[in-house]
C-alpha cells in the first residue's frame, strides 16, 4: 500500500514546485472533412470537432480534481489543414475562413488553442500548400486561438529553401499584421524542421497524418519539481545527479500516464503518447534555466551551459521512458525565453544571447523559442535564421523549430509582454550582417548522407 | 452461459478477477489531513465518512516541519455519491477546523511511487 511519505512527497510536488500536467492535446483527423466546397469542408470541420471534442475540458476538468493535479490547458491538434483544404481552397482567403472556423470551434468546445493551421512542405510547396502559407498572415491577424505551423525540412529530404525564404517573410508580415498587439501573431507560428505527428504542445502542434482518426496526447511538465529535487542534492558528483533526474523525470511522467490514459477511457478516445518535456512557464519556480543554475551554473548562458542542458534532456528522457508505454511528441527540456523568467533575467544580464541559444538548440528537444527581436530585422535575416535551426534539425535528426517575433516598433533595450502563459521578453540582438544572397538562391539543400540508412 | 471448453472459462475467470482488481483500485481513495492545531479533525472525517457508506482501510500519520500529516486510505466502492462532492465536504469539515483536507484517487500516488 501507499505510504504517507509517498502521498507527503507527491502532494508537496503539486503544491509547492509546480507539478502539473501542461496540457492534454486531442489530435484530431480532418482529413474525411474536405470537399471541394469551402463552405461544407468548413461545416465538416465545425461538426467534427464539436462532436468528439465537446467533453474534453469537462474531462479535463474532472480528472485533475480527481487527482489533486492541475491539467494547465486542453488543446486541439487538427491534420495540417494545407491537406484539407487542398479540394476546395482556391485563394489564400480561402484557407482564412477555415482558420475562422477552427477559431469558433475552439472557442465553442472551450480549449484555449487549436493547432494545425499548418503545411508539411519538407520537399517541395503544392499550390495549396503555398496558398495556406500564404495566408497565415491574416489567419493569425484575424483569430485569437489558432496556431501555425510550416515543417520546412527533414533529413530525410533535406531543406526546402524556397520554403525558408518564403518564412521569413511570413513571419515578418505576421509580425506586421499583428503589430497592434506587440507582433502577438508571431507567438502563435512555428517553422520546423522534422515535425513530429503527434506533438501536443503549441505552437507547433498538428496531428500528422500517419495517426490514426483521434488520439489523446499528454504533455508533462515539472521544471520546478527537477529543480527541487536537485537543491536537495547540492554537492553531489555527476552520477548522482544525473539518477536524481532520472527519478524525478519517471515519476512526473507517471502522472502523465496516468492522466492520459484515464481521459482517453473516459472520452473513448485512444491514447497516443505522453510528451515528457521540461515546460517551463513565466510562474517563479518553473524555469529550466533555474535548474541549469541549480546545476552549477552562475546564469544560463555561462560556458557549462550547452554541457548541462545536454545532460538533463538526456537524463529526462531516460527516465521517462520507463515511465510510459508510449512516448513521443518532442520529449525534452524546452528552452523558450519568454515563458521562463530565468532565461529573461539571463538575458537580461547580458549572459545569455541568441548564438549561445542556438548552441543549446542542438541537444534539447525544442528550438529558438520565443525570442523576441527588433522589429527592423530583415524577412532575409529571419529566413537565415531559420535556415541555421533546420539545418541543425537535419544534421542531427532532431527537432527543431523557430519561434522568433520581430516585434514592429520595438528594439534591443526594449521588453514586449505578450501576457499570460506566453510571458514577456527582452528584445534580443541579432547578428545584423546580410544573407540575402544565400537564402535568395532558389531550390533544396540535399538530404545528409547519413540519412541514407537503407 | 454454456461453458465451450476449459480455456474460454478460464478466460473468463481471468478476466473477472482483473476487472475486480481494477474496480477495487479504482475506488481506493486518499484522504490526507494537513495542519497545524487537529483537535476533532480525525472525529469530524470519520464520522463524515462512516455516515457515507466510506470504508477506512488504513490510517496513518506523522508530524513534518511542525504540520501534522494524516493520510487515510480509504475505500468508496459502497458510497452513493459524486467524488466531486465527498471532496467537498471533506474540504469544508477541513475548513472549519483550520486544516487542508484534500481527496485524490489512490492510482496517482501509486503510479508515480511504483515500478
Amino acid at each position: 500500500m501507499i505510504n504517507i511519505s509517498e502521498v507527503i512527497e507527491t502532494n508537496k510536488m503539486i503544491e509547492h514546485e509546480n507539478l502539473d500536467v501542461r496540457t492534454i492535446t486531442m489530435g484530431i483527423s480532418l482529413l474525411d472533412c474536405s470537399s471541394d466546397n469551402v463552405q461544407v469542408t468548413c461545416n465538416n470541420i465545425y461538426n467534427k470537432i464539436t462532436r468528439l471534442a465537446s467533453n474534453l475540458v469537462q474531462t479535463g476538468e474532472d480528472i485533475a480534481h480527481e487527482f489533486g493535479i492541475p491539467i494547465v490547458n486542453k488543446r486541439i491538434s487538427v491534420t495540417p489543414i494545407s491537406l484539407v483544404g487542398a479540394a476546395s481552397c482556391r485563394t489564400p482567403y480561402d484557407y482564412v475562413q477555415i482558420a475562422q472556423t477552427l477559431d469558433v470551434a475552439a472557442r465553442e468546445v472551450g480549449v484555449n488553442f487549436i493547432g494545425g493551421y499548418s503545411a508539411v512542405v519538407s520537399k517541395g510547396m503544392t499550390a495549396s500548400d503555398e496558398l495556406l502559407i500564404r495566408s497565415i498572415p491574416d489567419a493569425l491577424a484575424q483569430t485569437e486561438r489558432i496556431c501555425a505551423s510550416v515543417n520546412v525540412g527533414s533529413t530525410k529530404t533535406g531543406i526546402n529553401m524556397d520554403a525558408v525564404r518564403l518564412m521569413g517573410d511570413i513571419v515578418k508580415q505576421t509580425a506586421v499584421k499583428t503589430a497592434d498587439r506587440d507582433s502577438l501573431g508571431c507567438a502563435k507560428l512555428v517553422v520546423l524542421c522534422n515535425a513530429p505527428d503527434d506533438n501536443p504542445f503549441m505552437a507547433g502542434a498538428f496531428h500528422g497524418v500517419s495517426e490514426a482518426d483521434a488520439i489523446i496526447n499528454v504533455g508533462v511538465s515539472g521544471p520546478g519539481v527537477v529543480k527541487y529535487a536537485l537543491e536537495q542534492i547540492p554537492d553531489a558528483n555527476f552520477e548522482v545527479l544525473c539518477e536524481t533526474i532520472k527519478k524525478t523525470a519517471f515519476k512526473i511522467t507517471r502522472v502523465g500516464q496516468l492522466v492520459a490514459q484515464e481521459a482517453s477511457a473516459r472520452l473513448g478516445v485512444p491514447f497516443g503518447i505522453i510528451d515528457l518535456s521540461l515546460a517551463p512557464t513565466p510562474a517563479i519556480g518553473d524555469s529550466v534555466a533555474d535548474i541549469l543554475e541549480c546545476i552549477g551554473l552562475e546564469r544560463a548562458g555561462a560556458p557549462g551551459t550547452t554541457a548541462a542542458l545536454a545532460m538533463l534532456n538526456d537524463q529526462v528522457k531516460k527516465g521517462g521512458v520507463m515511465a510510459s508505454s508510449y512516448v513521443g511528441g518532442l520529449s525534452g527540456a524546452f528552452i523558450p525565453v519568454s515563458e521562463d523568467q530565468g532565461m529573461i533575467d539571463a538575458v537580461n544580464a547580458g549572459a545569455l544571447n541568441i548564438e549561445k541559444l542556438e548552441a543549446m538548440t542542438c541537444v534539447c528537444s525544442v528550438g529558438l523559442d520565443m525570442i523576441a527581436i527588433p522589429g527592423t530585422t530583415s524577412a532575409t535575416t529571419i529566413a537565415g535564421i531559420i535556415a541555421d535551426e533546420s539545418a541543425i534539425g537535419m544534421v542531427n535528426q532532431k527537432t527543431t523549430a523557430v519561434r522568433i517575433i520581430p516585434v514592429i516598433g520595438k528594439t534591443v533595450g526594449d521588453v514586449v509582454e505578450f501576457g499570460g502563459l506566453l510571458g514577456y521578453a527582452p528584445i534580443m540582438p541579432v547578428n545584423g550582417f546580410d544573407c540575402s544572397t544565400f537564402v535568395n538562391r532558389g531550390g533544396r539543400i540535399p538530404a545528409p548522407i547519413h540519412s541514407f540508412k537503407n | 452461459m454454456e461453458v465451450k471448453s476449459l480455456p474460454m472459462s478460464k478466460f473468463f475467470f481471468i478476466f473477472a478477477a482483473k476487472f475486480q482488481n481494477h474496480i477495487d483500485k479504482m475506488n481506493r481513495t486518499i484522504i490526507t489531513v494537513v495542519g497545524k492545531d487537529t483537535v476533532g479533525i480525525i472525529a469530524a472525517v470519520c464520522t463524515y465518512l462512516a455516515e457515507h457508506n466510506i470504508n477506512i482501510l488504513d490510517i496513518s500519520q506523522t508530524i513534518v516541519q511542525e504540520f501534522f500529516n494524516m493520510m487515510m486510505i480509504v475505500d468508496i466502492s459502497k458510497y452513493e455519491g459524486k467524488f466531486d462532492e465527498m471532496a467537498e465536504q471533506l474540504r469544508l469539515i477541513g475548513d472549519e477546523k483550520g486544516v487542508q483536507v484534500k481527496c485524490q484517487r489512490e492510482d496517482i500516488f501509486d503510479k508515480m511511487h511504483r515500478i
